[in-house]
């Protein structure tokens, strides 16, 4: 397979690789983070075991978010790690989120679930399947009534399929031909429930058709191809014509870090993780004549950097004890009454 | 007596009551293949069959509407969700359905499901898989609300809300699962809706459920070294609510201390409060003092986490200050 260059002109956003060696680079750093987290679990330093790694869909994320500009917005599924860091996150903030410390992009309070970053445009990682997609009709409304040229991206995987508030959304945005697009990232499993089992129809695009959205299908298999989809879409989406691309791939471990994945047998995982997007990338770029000595170099940086996430994230503090009532509501406004400052009003009025 | 999980006297539960009732059927996010998210119906599958293990695609209303038809149907579907938190998807199903159609019918048509979920504490599960819900459900005329404690009410009061007539939404606590406890199954439970007094002092009362009730006891133990003796009362059902044995407590003592993990504003604690504060006045000593959840939402950080909730040396701390 030769190597395709893209076309597209330079974004403003985070991931300015145009160039299939880039793209690799930003996968085998998603990977290589989501290992991490996978290490600070088994080191007992994460927030609880709610972990949801995206090992195997890292085209997904790197591809779609290369297609995105910066000004961009977008909300994320609980498996949302390498989207975010396919915008530009900094893996340390994330890595101290993921350990509940006071350095992380939510200072703790939010954890790997609920990651968000205003400056980014990241407006949140989510625990409801479903939850932030029709955020994204809302901040189309925005984008278009601003005249911003902003684009506003869903991700989701395959488990929202199911879920009314997508169908609503999807409505919406082809109603009012919003600069939205919804990305299903379609790694065939929902916690322990494979696609055909949730579903009689499952070219899950032509749902989207069905509501007047451009909708189209990608495999995972090719970075490349993910970001040509994905350029088509958003493209089309910022000039009015809201859309939906299913990234097929595959979730090559357990739905949480504690999940052995025991409902699906181990022909069909190996199977599944030869749809290794990083793999193929690796094979391309050799083909294409990098050396091995530079791909390993590549490796060994996003090492580096990942392993300085954990030391960063154990380094790092918990929030402060006080730090629980701030920001219920805005700055300014006056926290709620802690129960024992309470209790001990009421008993030393006795 | 044989030692028992929460877990384990939960799946006991329907295993029996699917036995005894043929229409009695599971519906919900991988209760089947799976075994449920926190393993309640593992295995049963195997033992029903996937007619009665419906897993569903992630559709928290439907799952709840569906169940609701079926009651109207005649059947008795136990819907699951898989945490508490998802309850706010399926409300109009539970509250302007489930709860409305006796009433709105003409009392014509019942609902007799129960909605299987859990809440609360424990795991750094986050903002939206770790609430504790419960006066939602309580401030909805038609619904009734059931919370085990202990092992053995894990399997009667399961038992109990698969023979109502109406719909029960049965909240178990995400801590308690684990829970092991020597148990006679074969003793009998207090009826559906009467609370357990599980220790009897002169006083004060500590009224609570769920989880909370092993924190009430933990450190009504530690007062009693202090010569600090508390009534500790479990209410098993919110809905219906056993006020009598409260009241009873209550006149006992003069001091009452209500306890949940909910958020306190407009909470559990704040009804049964005021309740006290209206049926006993003369009773009592002191205000009644609600310890409840914070008014925040629940951190990921462990340390934030706990801080929300009240735990046993806070029931102890105060429970001292209402005594001096």
């Amino acid at each position: 397979m030769s190597i395709k260059p893209t076309t597209r002109s330079a974004p403003s956003g985070k991931v300015s690789n145009t160039d299939l060696i880039g793209l690799y680079r930003e996968m085998r750093r998603i990977r290589t983070f989501e290992e991490r987290v996978g290490e600070l679990f088994v080191r007992g330093q994460s927030a609880g075991s709610m972990l949801h790694l995206s090992i195997g869909e890292e085209s997904a994320a790197v591809g779609v978010c290369s297609a995105m500009k910066g000004g961009d917005t977008f909300t994320t599924h609980h498996r949302g790690h390498g989207i975010f860091l396919a915008r530009g996150a900094d893996p340390n903030r994330m890595m101290a989120e993921i350990a509940g410390k006071d350095t992380g992009y939510c200072q703790g309070k939010g954890g790997s679930m609920h990651i968000a970053d205003r400056g980014l445009g990241h407006l949140g990682a989510n625990a409801i399947v479903g939850g932030g997609i029709p955020a994204v009709v809302g901040a189309g409304l925005a984008a278009k009534r601003r005249g911003s040229g902003a684009v506003s991206v869903a991700f989701f995987g395959d488990g929202a399929m199911g879920q009314g508030i997508l169908y609503e959304s999807m409505n919406m945005a082809a109603l009012w031909s919003l600069p939205v697009v919804f990305v299903c990232i379609n790694n065939q499993w929902g916690m322990g429930t494979r696609v055909d089992q949730a579903t009689r129809a499952t070219v899950l695009h032509e749902r989207a058709l069905a509501f007047g959205l451009k909708g189209d299908t990608v495999d995972s298999i090719d970075v490349l191809d993910v970001v040509a989809a994905a350029q088509g879409t958003i493209d089309a989406a910022r000039a009015g014509m809201p859309g939906f691309l299913a990234v097929d791939c595959y979730r090559f471990f357990g739905h949480a870090r504690k999940d052995k994945s025991p409902y699906r047998s181990e022909e069909e995982e190996t199977d599944g993780r030869k749809k290794d997007p990083i793999k193929q990338a690796h094979t391309e770029l050799t083909q294409a004549g990098h050396t091995q000595q530079e791909l390993d170099a590549i490796d060994g940086a996003a090492a580096a950097e990942m392993d300085a996430t954990i030391d960063f994230a154990i380094a790092s503090n918990p929030p402060a004890q006080d730090a629980m009532f701030r920001d219920v509501f805005a700055p300014g406004e006056p926290e709620p009454e802690p129960l024992r400052q309470r209790l001990d009003r009421i008993l030393a009025r006795d | 007596m044989e030692k028992m999980t929460y877990r384990d006297a939960l799946r006991q539960a329907l295993r029996d009551a699917m036995h005894e009732d043929e229409d009695i059927f599971i519906i919900g996010e991988e209760v089947g293949r799976y075994g449920g998210a926190y393993g309640v119906t593992k295995g049963l599958i195997d033992e029903f069959g996937p007619e009665r293990l419906l897993d569903t695609p992630i559709s928290e209303p439907a799952i709840v509407g569906a169940a609701v038809g079926a009651a109207m149907a005649g059947m008795r579907p136990v819907a699951e969700l898989m945490y508490v938190d998802f309850i706010g998807m399926t409300m109009d199903q539970l509250c302007n359905q489930a709860a409305k159609i006796r009433y709105m019918f003409g009392g014509q048509i019942g609902v007799p499901m129960v909605l299987r979920t859990q809440g609360g504490t424990g795991r750094s599960a986050g903002a939206q898989h770790s609430q504790s819900l419960e006066a939602y459900v309580m401030h909805t005329p038609g619904l009734r609300l059931a919370m085990p404690a202990t092992v053995h009410d894990a399997y009667h009061l399961l038992r109990q809300a698969l023979k109502q007539p109406d719909p029960v939404v049965f909240i178990e606590h995400k801590g308690l699962y684990a829970l092991q406890e020597d148990v006679d199954l074969n003793a009998p439970p207090p009826a559906w809706g009467k609370a357990a007094v599980h220790r009897q002092g002169d006083d004060l009362v500590i009224v609570t459920y769920s989880r909370q009730l092993h924190y009430a006891l933990e450190a009504a133990e530690i007062l009693a070294q202090d010569g600090i003796e508390a009534t500790v009362i479990d209410l098993r059902t919110l809905n219906p609510l056993d006020f009598e044995t409260i009241r009873h407590a209550v006149e006992q003592t003069g001091k009452a201390m209500v306890l949940s993990e909910g958020p306190l504003t407009a909470g559990v604690a704040a009804e049964l409060a005021a309740r006290i504060s209206e049926e006993c006045f003369d009773f009592l000593e002191n205000p009644v003092l609600r310890l409840a959840g914070e008014d925040i939402p629940i951190s990921v950080s462990a340390g934030l986490e706990a801080g929300s909730v009240p735990s046993p040396s806070l029931v102890v701390e105060y429970a001292r200050k209402l005594m001096k």
